[in-house]
């Protein structure tokens, strides 16, 4: 074989071989967090081992649609996942635990069902240094000690006329017996403070008013607005923006039926509820900040409501529940 | 007509006669080559953000229609990576032949195929899956995968280049379009030819192998066939091989009488209009369904497809037809007239690559620094974002392209005609009707 021939040979090969080889090798070495939307898998994997202290690198990329990635109960910006491009993020754990991370873009109508989790071992660090995290809840949750069955309907009998104002409330409840400790207001819905208030020799649209006042004493402004944050992030897309629960997937839900709330193996053991509508002075007078507390903490099962225990810090649901009765109650002048 | 001869310069002749130039080229694309099939196999399935779509589908296509098939004809083939694995094997060497042959079979290819009816076939498969294919890195990577391993098969199988002449479902329109191309591989004298002895330029001699493309160079009257390999050049042994320019649609003017060829160029004017309307039209459900492969929606738009292509249009035409006076027989009017859909053709393809190379051609400069969706970030383009290039000059030159296309059909129609003795009007209503109906579907 000639000199030429040879050298040829042996370049092409060269060339064919690391063509092959380089890509592979660099593939194989980026371990991808692949993300489609639930219908197709969701996260992939869905469960990441971590360490605590030792800081996590994910590389996140989307394969269909623009996703989000956050993980619950950690101070952290939302990062979002766009198709075909990789998302850095890196994560410092100090204390061990079960870690839930969700998407944070409405990417579908199974959008709320894409979880996954990170599970963090290790010892915890001094829990002084501790920074950028929350503490988990550590109480029972408040409808658990009272013994509420919050699947139970819970309609107030009575609705006002018009929507009870804060400012008016104040006045009249300057010299009223009420109860001002934070876990009557927790216990009790709108409408049975209501009720109690019947003693009284205060007209209906008064009474309402003093419950708007008392819950109004219960929040601040930035509890409100943090709530609002939360609540525009996170539930909007099925409760709407103006929580009247016609967000942009509640048609979609609709149109799905059934078959949007089966489970993703198949099983139909779910029931389709459209999504709650905040406004109905009905279903939100009746409703105590705990029973509110146990739906958000634990989900509406089999109904397409998610569980945010594992996603909000309890501060983080008592605002948005603060929020939540603002639907009701006028706060302002 | 008047013809410049290209290889009189120097420096053109010597790189073309060299084979290392060539080589060097055949690396580099199929270097390319097999990088699109990995990244179609292996990186993200997004299909704007991986090589193999970018650069096969909006890349390589822009060039090649736009560029390489109407100034170099077959210009292409004469780079294309495809065989080269495959002719390594087949005859032993890279460079010149070996002084020992490999025995591989060698055999002739059948007689009842030596047409292009299995390219019309093969380009028909990939168009009628072509939504899926274009835009799903794993399908591009896989048939890509198929062309290159059917290519390295059936050197082993049959003598020269099979697949390329036969098979290959791009070489087939890029064959019929050549004839447009301002250069040709021509012999200088015939007579030179008439006397050589042994025709090494078909049968090969110890400076290079017999022509790949199964053509005998001194019978060449249109590019069709040339794959512009430049073999022939080095065989020659009296220096008769020559590459002209030459006014554009020279082979036209002596029509061809091929029922494969005519079909062809239905083929190509039927989908390019298929394809206006499907991939960049406003209906939803034509999209759907040429998307939903296996479905019944599917099913329908691939018969809608089909007939529009061996039905419709040539039936059109043939109606057109019908009732010139002409001493031929229907069936070679038809092939003979079908030329003019060959200009035609070629611009609609022109027009209908322009919108949505010029549309997605940003992708190519993000593609360059992250070829595979890792999060590369090569060259520090990988975060451009897309954008469309140059879209006010994008319905004026698909104008262009198709007013261009119909006057250049209908003089194409008009020598067919003469040349066969027959009216030239009917083709030339056919061409106008059709370029109506495509700057419909496109602007």
């Amino acid at each position: 074989m000639k000199r030429s021939e040879l050298i040829s040979r042996i370049l092409i090969t060269v060339a064919i071989v690391s063509v092959v080889g380089a890509p592979l090798y660099f593939w194989s070495h980026t371990p991808l967090i692949h993300v489609h939307i639930a219908e197709d898998g969701g996260w992939s994997p869905d469960v990441i081992k971590a360490n605590v202290n030792e800081p996590l690198n994910l590389k996140l990329t989307s394969d269909d649609v623009v996703h989000g990635f956050a993980v619950g109960q950690m101070d952290m910006q939302s990062v979002d996942v766009l198709p075909g491009k990789v998302a850095d993020v890196t994560l410092n754990f100090d204390k061990p635990g079960i870690y839930t991370f969700f998407c944070t873009r409405w990417c579908g109508i199974n959008h709320w069902r894409m979880r996954g989790t990170i599970e963090v071992s290790g010892s915890p660090a001094d829990p002084s240094t501790s920074s950028g995290q929350r503490p988990e809840p550590a109480s029972v949750p408040m409808y658990v000690t009272l013994g509420l069955d919050i699947d139970a309907p819970h309609d107030s009998p009575s609705i006002p006329f018009s929507q009870p104002s804060a400012i008016n409330g104040q006045q009249l409840a300057v010299n009223l017996p009420i109860d001002r400790s934070t876990e009557y207001y927790l216990g009790n819905s709108p409408y049975q403070v209501f009720d109690e208030l019947g003693s009284t020799s205060l007209t209906e649209i008064q009474r309402w008013n003093v419950v708007a006042s008392i819950w109004q004493s219960n929040t601040t402004p930035e509890s409100l607005a943090n709530g609002q944050h939360l609540f525009a992030q996170n539930c909007a897309a099925c409760h709407g923006e103006n929580g009247a629960g016609n967000g942009v997937f509640a048609d979609d839900l609709a149109a799905a039926d059934e078959s949007s709330m089966q489970t993703m193996a198949g099983s139909d053991n779910m029931t389709m509820q459209s999504p709650v509508d905040f406004t109905n002075p009905t279903r939100m007078l009746g409703a105590s900040p705990a029973l509110l507390q146990g739906k958000i903490l634990r989900g509406g099962m089999g109904t397409g409501m998610p569980m945010w225990g594992s996603i909000f810090t309890e501060e983080q649901i008592w605002d948005l529940i603060a929020y939540l009765y603002s639907f009701q109650f006028d706060y302002h002048n | 007509m008047s013809r410049f001869e290209l290889t009189r310069i120097p420096f053109i002749k010597n790189t073309l006669k060299s084979r290392y130039p060539q080589l060097a080229v055949f690396i580099v694309m199929l270097v390319g080559y097999i990088f699109a099939i990995l990244a179609g196999l292996i990186g993200t399935p997004v299909g704007s953000h991986n090589f193999s779509i970018v650069f096969v589908w909006i890349a390589w296509w822009a060039i090649l229609i736009l560029v390489a098939v109407p100034f170099f004809g077959r210009g292409w083939c004469a780079v294309c990576p495809i065989p080269l694995p495959g002719e390594w094997l087949q005859r032993g060497a890279v460079l010149s032949p070996p002084d020992k042959k490999p025995k591989w079979l060698n055999l002739r290819w059948p007689k009842f195929l030596r047409n292009i009816w299995m390219q019309n076939i093969s380009f028909l498969l990939l168009a009628l899956f072509s939504s899926v294919l274009l835009t799903t890195p794993n399908i591009t990577g896989i048939v890509l995968a198929a062309m290159l391993f059917a290519a390295i098969g059936l050197s082993t199988i049959f003598e020269r280049r099979a697949f390329c002449r036969y098979l290959c479902p791009v070489g087939g329109f890029i064959g019929l379009y050549s004839q447009t191309a301002p250069i040709e591989l021509r012999i200088k004298d015939k007579q030179i030819c008439v006397t050589c002895e042994g025709k090494p330029c078909y049968n090969g001699s110890a400076n290079g192998y017999g022509c790949p493309w199964d053509v005998f160079p001194g019978g060449l009257t249109k590019n069709t066939y040339c794959g512009l390999c430049m073999e022939c050049i080095r065989t020659c042994p009296h220096d008769n091989i020559a590459i002209n320019l030459r006014p554009f649609s020279a082979d036209l003017a002596k029509p061809s009488t091929r029922m494969d060829e005519a079909f062809k160029a239905f083929i190509m004017l039927g989908s390019a209009m298929i394809y206006a309307g499907v991939l960049l039209g406003p209906w939803g459900a034509f999209k759907d369904a040429a998307y939903n492969v296996g479905t019944s929606a599917w099913f329908i738009y691939a018969v809608i497809f089909l007939a529009i292509i061996f039905v419709i249009l040539p039936g059109f035409f043939t109606l057109g037809i019908l009732k010139t006076k002409g001493s031929l027989p229907l069936k070679q009017r038809f092939a003979s007239l079908a030329t003019a859909l060959i200009p035609l053709g070629l611009m609609f393809w022109v027009a209908f690559s322009l919108s949505f190379v010029l549309t997605n051609a940003s992708y190519i400069i993000a593609a360059f620094s992250d070829p595979l969706g890792l999060g590369w970030n090569l060259f520090g383009t990988a975060n451009a974002v897309w954008q469309p290039m140059l879209t006010f000059v994008l319905a004026p030159a698909q104008t262009l392209a198709l007013v261009g296309g119909l006057i250049w059909s209908a003089r194409t129609a008009q020598k067919a005609a003469n040349e066969i003795r027959t009216s030239s009007i009917s083709v030339i209503a056919f061409s106008f009707i059709l370029t109506l109906v495509m700057l419909w579907l496109l602007l």
